[in-house]
């Protein structure tokens, strides 16, 4: 089976935890005997390739514009696409004209370009002011990408709204069956205030796709009351966490306090004041312990000014971005891992700490929360219960054991083979499905 | 006669390296000597070097008549002798023509004067006596880190023998009266208070190289002309600047050497009516002609000419906080390389990065500052501060389990 998959980021350059997602899905994919061309904005040339063909979307040529003469297939499968007109490069029909001669002679499916006529477009990659430009640019390219690989795959499947375009796109070009992956819902990122243009992507998205998969329960509860998508169409799959082939040695520790750690991207969501709160609650009770913040995000400035309004601020640490080994790192430092997030469809963080045998504080509004026994569970708002916890994990060691030893048992069973057959299986049905309609 | 008193500030704050979290408890190395050392050399080739010899020249020439004086602060002075020894030898040189007084100041240009008595007398004991020791003579006349002055602190140097100190003529505490007089302490009546024509100062720190100024270009004979006339009336006209102002914020090719070549005979000319004098000289040449009341904290920087370009926000009054409560423990372990930390870490640009104030003297924060953000900044400190607490603890643990 093959699949063509449509991401915004991937290992090692990563935002989040979609791209840490993406590469532990197509290597149980691979496993599964699925073979995986994904497509991401912006390939820096240094991925892990092995277990998938990245394809560098920003290195496919788009073709924009109206010609008065051939190709209208694709012209009229491609004008569903909303693109501002004011974006799109002229292009002339003799230049058209030539390389779509060229194109049908040769079969060539991926062309390598001398021509100055291509347009060729670089995407960010990144979430910027002309995102909903870049999403649209992308839908187009996808296109173009489905259009070049006919034959080549039986199944799309896009990750987050940002892709969803360039799912449709690509479904409308092959007739391929299309699944979307719901990662986190606009509801999950922006609380009641949803941006409509996001979450008429979203909509737009599931409801062309032929399964949506959630990743929990709590977020295929919002994609169906919320988005009005069938319940039978949305399958839940949790994700999963990989582990690393060799076991790193540990960092030699630098301070001999306890370290409590928030890794994530420091927005809303993620509820990172709630950790701060809680930090300040428990240094006035324990002398020895530290605090690490470790992330970026829009409310970092607004942390650093509280935590130093609170007087905590030669206890409570920040890091800024990490990624790859600093991660791991940070992990491996840690005494105790708290993802207080306010609303997360899934959660991946709590899972690699509990993987380094760091014990790990959730909150219950998240989606990981489901899958988990061995984490402490509190509501993100409940700062004295996330003190409390906090507090028994670094004060009992009995206690952190118990956690880290039965967490580190737990997480070992969730394994991306395990979510990558459920997902074959998600491929399967929609396959049959759309096989059966074409009939 | 008026009296001109030429008064330059020399500074160099020890610059912090990246320093984060994964750092801490394993390296305490806390500078970038590379940046510092760089910039050190930089501005000694710049500025230092060539003003200093200018000065020397001009003093040799003018017989005596040409003086000014000068605070160069500890940090200054320990990144010469580490980075440029041949600056710590040119200002000897013009130690050694007599024509030129040194201030005492607080040795890490720091804000312990906003701290504590206690903080503020050390600070300023260690820099007297590297003064003595680096120029032979005993300061008299003293000037606080950026001018930052009140009634209190006043009285505090006063307490520590001083007769004469330096502040900003700031608008806002002299009213109509005129900064070109000498002045006394509220509390402490013997403390004579020279203070900064700003507009004149600016003129040549600020104002020299721009061209949309209706005075550009500025010429030795124009300047001194206003010097001179009945628009600058009073007995003592006080032109402080940092000495970074000689071929450093005013470039070699904007003229600023030329101008400070002319402008010592243009001052002694005779029909002028002016003379140098340096900072104590100039203050009992003068009678006190009113009691300056300053009860708010004052400074020469930014518009508001207050303190809150260092301490004006949560992030500076958090990291000032927890330096200061350090104190007793540096003090209490009596160790030469804690007390070297201890001493570069109050350096108050530390503080200034931290600064959020971007208004209508952003162009000037930024200018100094080597951090993105002053959130950068403010983490990047506490960072080397935490660590520095850790060390600390330890160190004094170490010494009691000895001891007992």
């Amino acid at each position: 089976m093959k699949v063509l998959m449509f991401g915004w980021e991937f290992p090692p350059h990563i935002a989040g935890g979609l791209g840490t997602a993406c590469y532990g899905m197509t290597r149980g994919l691979a496993r599964n005997g699925v073979d995986v061309t994904f497509v991401v904005p912006h390939a820096y040339g240094d991925e892990d390739q092995r277990f998938t063909h990245v394809l560098n979307a920003s290195e496919v040529e788009a073709l924009y514009g109206t010609t008065g003469s051939g190709a209208d297939d694709i012209l009229e499968k491609m004008s569903f696409i909303h693109i501002d007109s004011n974006m799109v490069p002229y292009i002339s029909p003799e230049e058209y004209q030539t390389y779509h001669e060229k194109y049908v002679k040769s079969g060539q499916q991926v062309w390598s370009t001398t021509d100055a006529w291509k347009q060729r477009y670089t995407f960010s990659g990144k979430y910027g002011a002309n995102l909903m430009e870049e999403v649209a640019r992308y839908a187009v390219v996808a296109a173009q990408v489905a259009r070049d690989l006919e034959g080549q795959f039986d199944v799309i499947h896009a990750h987050d709204w940002l892709t969803y375009y360039a799912g449709i796109a690509a479904k409308r070009i092959s007739g391929k069956p299309l699944v979307v992956h719901m990662h986190a819902t606009e509801y999950d990122r922006s609380g009641e205030h949803v941006n409509t243009q996001v979450y008429a992507i979203e909509r737009a998205g599931m409801a062309a796709a032929d399964r949506v998969i959630a990743v929990s329960n709590l977020t295929r509860n919002i994609v169906i009351n919320r988005y009005g998508i069938p319940a039978e169409k949305v399958v839940t799959v949790h994700n999963a966490v990989r582990f690393a082939e060799h076991d790193t040695v540990a960092p030699e520790r630098g301070v001999s306090d306890k370290i409590v750690t928030f890794l994530g991207r420091i927005t809303y969501q993620k509820g990172p004041d709630y950790f701060v709160e809680a930090a300040a609650k428990v240094l006035k009770r324990v002398p020895n312990v530290r605090f690490v913040m470790a992330g970026s995000g829009d409310m970092m400035n607004h942390i650093v000014r509280r935590v130093a309004r609170l007087g905590i601020a030669d206890r409570f640490h920040f890091t800024g971005f990490l990624r790859g080994e600093d991660v791991h790192k940070m992990f491996q430092l840690s005494d105790v891992y708290v993802m207080p997030s306010v609303s997360e469809p899934f959660g991946i963080s709590p899972l690699e700490a509990m993987r380094s045998n760091v014990p790990v504080i959730i909150s219950k509004q998240s989606g990981v929360a489901e899958v988990l026994d061995y984490a402490v569970k509190v509501d993100y708002w409940d700062v004295d219960a996330l003190a409390d916890a906090i507090y028994g994990l670094i004060e009992y060691p009995a206690l952190a054991k118990m956690f880290a030893s039965k967490g580190l048992e737990e997480v070992t069973n969730l394994k991306w083979n395990d979510a990558a057959a459920k997902i074959k299986k998600v491929y399967e049905s929609a396959i049959e499905e759309n096989t059966n309609q074409s009939k | 006669m008026k009296t001109v008193c030429l008064y330059f500030q020399v500074h160099q704050p020890w610059r912090l390296k990246k320093y984060r979290f994964f750092n801490m408890g394993k390296d305490h190395n806390y500078l970038d000597d590379l940046q510092n050392r760089a910039i050190m050399q930089k501005v000694a080739r710049q500025c230092y070097l060539p003003m200093n010899a200018l000065l020397l020249k001009l003093i040799k020439e003018n017989k005596g008549k040409f003086r000014c004086s000068f605070s160069i602060t500890g940090s200054a002075i320990e990144q010469m002798k580490a980075f440029a020894p041949e600056v710590l030898d040119s200002f000897k040189e013009l130690a050694a023509t007599g024509c030129v007084e040194f201030l005492a100041e607080t040795y890490s240009h720091s804000l312990a004067s906003l701290a504590s008595k206690e903080d503020f007398e050390e600070q300023v004991k260690l820099h007297i006596n590297l003064i003595k020791k680096e120029f032979g003579v005993k300061p008299t006349a003293f000037r606080n880190t950026e001018l930052i002055y009140s009634d209190e602190i006043g009285a505090m140097v006063a307490g520590m023998g001083f007769r004469t100190m330096l502040a900003e003529g700031a608008k806002h505490v002299l009213g109509w009266k005129s900064p070109n007089y000498v002045y006394a302490n509220a509390i402490d009546q013997k403390l004579r208070l020279l203070l900064r024509n700003y507009k004149l100062s600016d003129d040549i720190a600020f104002r020299f190289s721009n061209r949309s100024w209706d005075q550009w270009p500025l010429t030795a004979d124009k300047y001194v002309q206003w010097l001179a006339s009945e628009e600058t009336p009073g007995e003592v006209i006080n032109l402080f600047m940092d000495y970074e102002t000689f071929g450093e914020h005013q470039t070699a090719d904007t003229g600023i050497f030329e101008f400070m070549r002319a402008l010592p005979k243009a001052i002694l000319a005779k029909k002028n009516g002016l003379e140098f004098a340096t900072v104590t000289e100039a203050a009992k040449k003068h009678q006190p002609v009113a009691v300056l009341h300053c009860p708010h904290v004052m400074s020469w920087a930014d518009e508001e000419r207050d303190v809150t370009a260092w301490l004006g926000n949560e992030l500076q009054n958090e990291a000032f906080s927890k330096l200061y409560a350090q104190k007793e423990k540096v003090k209490a372990l009596k160790s030469a390389d804690f007390d070297y930390v201890w001493s570069f870490m109050q350096n108050s640009d530390h503080f200034y990065y931290m600064a959020t104030k971007w208004l209508s003297d952003g162009d000037v924060h930024s200018y100094f500052n080597p951090y993105d953000s002053a959130y950068d900044a403010f983490i990047n400190y506490m960072n080397v501060l935490s660590d520095f607490i850790i060390e600390l603890d330890k160190a004094l643990a170490a010494k009691k389990s000895k001891k007992a």
